[in-house]
């Protein structure tokens, strides 16, 4: 195999996880690492590397979509950024600590939850209670419904805000989104209605990674040889995956999606454990 | 139209997806360039070594460009696509001025100190 088969290999992979992402809701992100390291044994810390920067050009690539809906709330997610950028300059420096197996172990851990969040059925609970300190802090909106506009106002702002330190930390240790995360913060934590959580997700998660980005720099996780496929591939299927998503079994797609997470998940821990 | 939040939103929208698809461009170029110029085995990426200066540090990258190393061209997309979610900030901030919103000022540029900081001062 030489360099030209091994990007082509890479990018055809990273094509098919940025399209199944996409079209399950998920985040390509999420199945780069395991696939890097399980299939091709690359070093977690390069896999992570490459993965963050995909996530980075699904989130900004996706932005524009996002807005012509009208849903996503701008002081919300630049509100909880602080929190995510925070969290993911910890998680990028604890990266550069934390031995190999660890990261291997919380990846699986996390993949495993990801997919039970994906399954689990949603229930949103819109709430236009005055929250004192979501009001001083302007954290409402209305966005659109078949009938008419829908105000709400965030709840449990500090509870938020501590899940979503959560959420940096995980997405500056993995190299993810970690958008399931961040979508429970405000769903289930600040009860925002779905839709808003979701889009403002997709806005939050190029800025948390862009935190990680800088210091995944510096400490030489970002090989340009790597990056380049994977980069290109999850950006190629993501766009691909956004315009299918019409026309596409969402539901089915989820849970074969999520199958393939939990056995990626439980790879991980498996092979983690058996290094340490 | 006065500045409003639809408003900045829109913007940043626009410039995003301008930025992506400029990096993704720039890593392309890079990218043909790199594997034309490769011969023989793949590099491996088994064992992290971390990458030298030039391909981990911004001086390193723009030498490595106007010599038109083809990694560091790769390099060059890359750090664009990572400058588009610093740009979105900016951007925040300069509507939250025009919108004269003293707290999201803040809040944005709080933001945008975070990012700077993980980019030029680390290490």
């Amino acid at each position: 195999m030489n360099e030209l088969w091994f990007c082509i290999v890479i990018f055809v992979t990273s094509l098919g996880a940025g399209l199944l992402g996409a079209l399950s809701g998920l985040g390509g992100g999420v199945v780069i690492v395991p696939l890097l390291t399980i299939a091709f044994h690359v070093d977690i810390h390069y896999a992570i590397g490459a993965s963050l920067v995909s996530v980075i050009a699904t989130s900004s690539g996706a932005a524009a979509a996002y807005v012509r809906e009208g849903y996503s709330n701008i002081r919300v997610g630049m509100f909880l950024e602080i929190a995510t950028t925070l969290g993911a300059l910890f998680g990028a420096w604890l990266t550069t600590k934390a031995p190999t197996q660890v990261i291997g172990i919380v990846f699986g851990v996390v993949l495993l939850y990801s997919a039970y969040v994906s399954l689990k059925a949603q229930h949103e609970v819109i709430t236009q209670k005055a929250d004192a300190l979501a009001m001083k802090l302007r954290l409402l909106g209305k966005f659109p419904t078949e009938n008419g506009e829908q105000a709400y106002v965030a709840q449990r702002v500090p509870l938020g805000f501590g899940m979503m330190w959560m959420a940096g930390v995980l997405s500056g240790l993995l190299g993810i989104g970690s958008g399931a995360v961040k979508v429970i913060a405000m769903d289930q934590a600040m009860r925002l209605p779905f839709k808003v959580s979701t889009t403002t997700s997709n806005f939050m998660i190029g800025v948390t990674a862009a935190a990680s980005a800088g210091l995944y720099l510096h400490s030489g996780y970002l090989a340009p040889g790597l990056v380049m496929p994977v980069m290109l591939g999850v950006l190629a299927g993501s766009l691909i995956g956004s315009r299918l998503l019409v026309k596409a079994p969402v539901r089915t797609l989820k849970v074969v999606f999520s199958l393939l997470i939990i056995a990626m998940g439980l790879e991980m821990i498996v092979n983690s454990i058996k290094r340490i | 139209m006065s500045w409003n939040d639809k408003r900045i939103e829109t913007w940043v929208g626009i410039m995003l997806r301008t930025g992506v698809l400029l990096a993704a461009a720039v890593v392309l170029i890079g990218g043909v360039l790199y594997i034309a110029q490769s011969h023989g085995r793949p590099s491996d990426y088994r064992e992290f070594h971390g990458e030298p200066a030039q391909y981990s540090t911004l001086t390193g990258a723009a030498t490595g460009v106007r010599t038109l190393q083809p990694r560091s061209i790769i390099m060059l997309g890359l750090l664009i696509l990572i400058a588009t979610p610093v740009a979105r900030v900016g951007m925040c901030v300069i509507g939250f001025l025009f919108e004269r919103d003293r707290l999201y000022v803040a809040v944005s540029s709080a933001v945008l100190l975070i990012l700077l900081y993980s980019l030029f001062f680390h290490k």
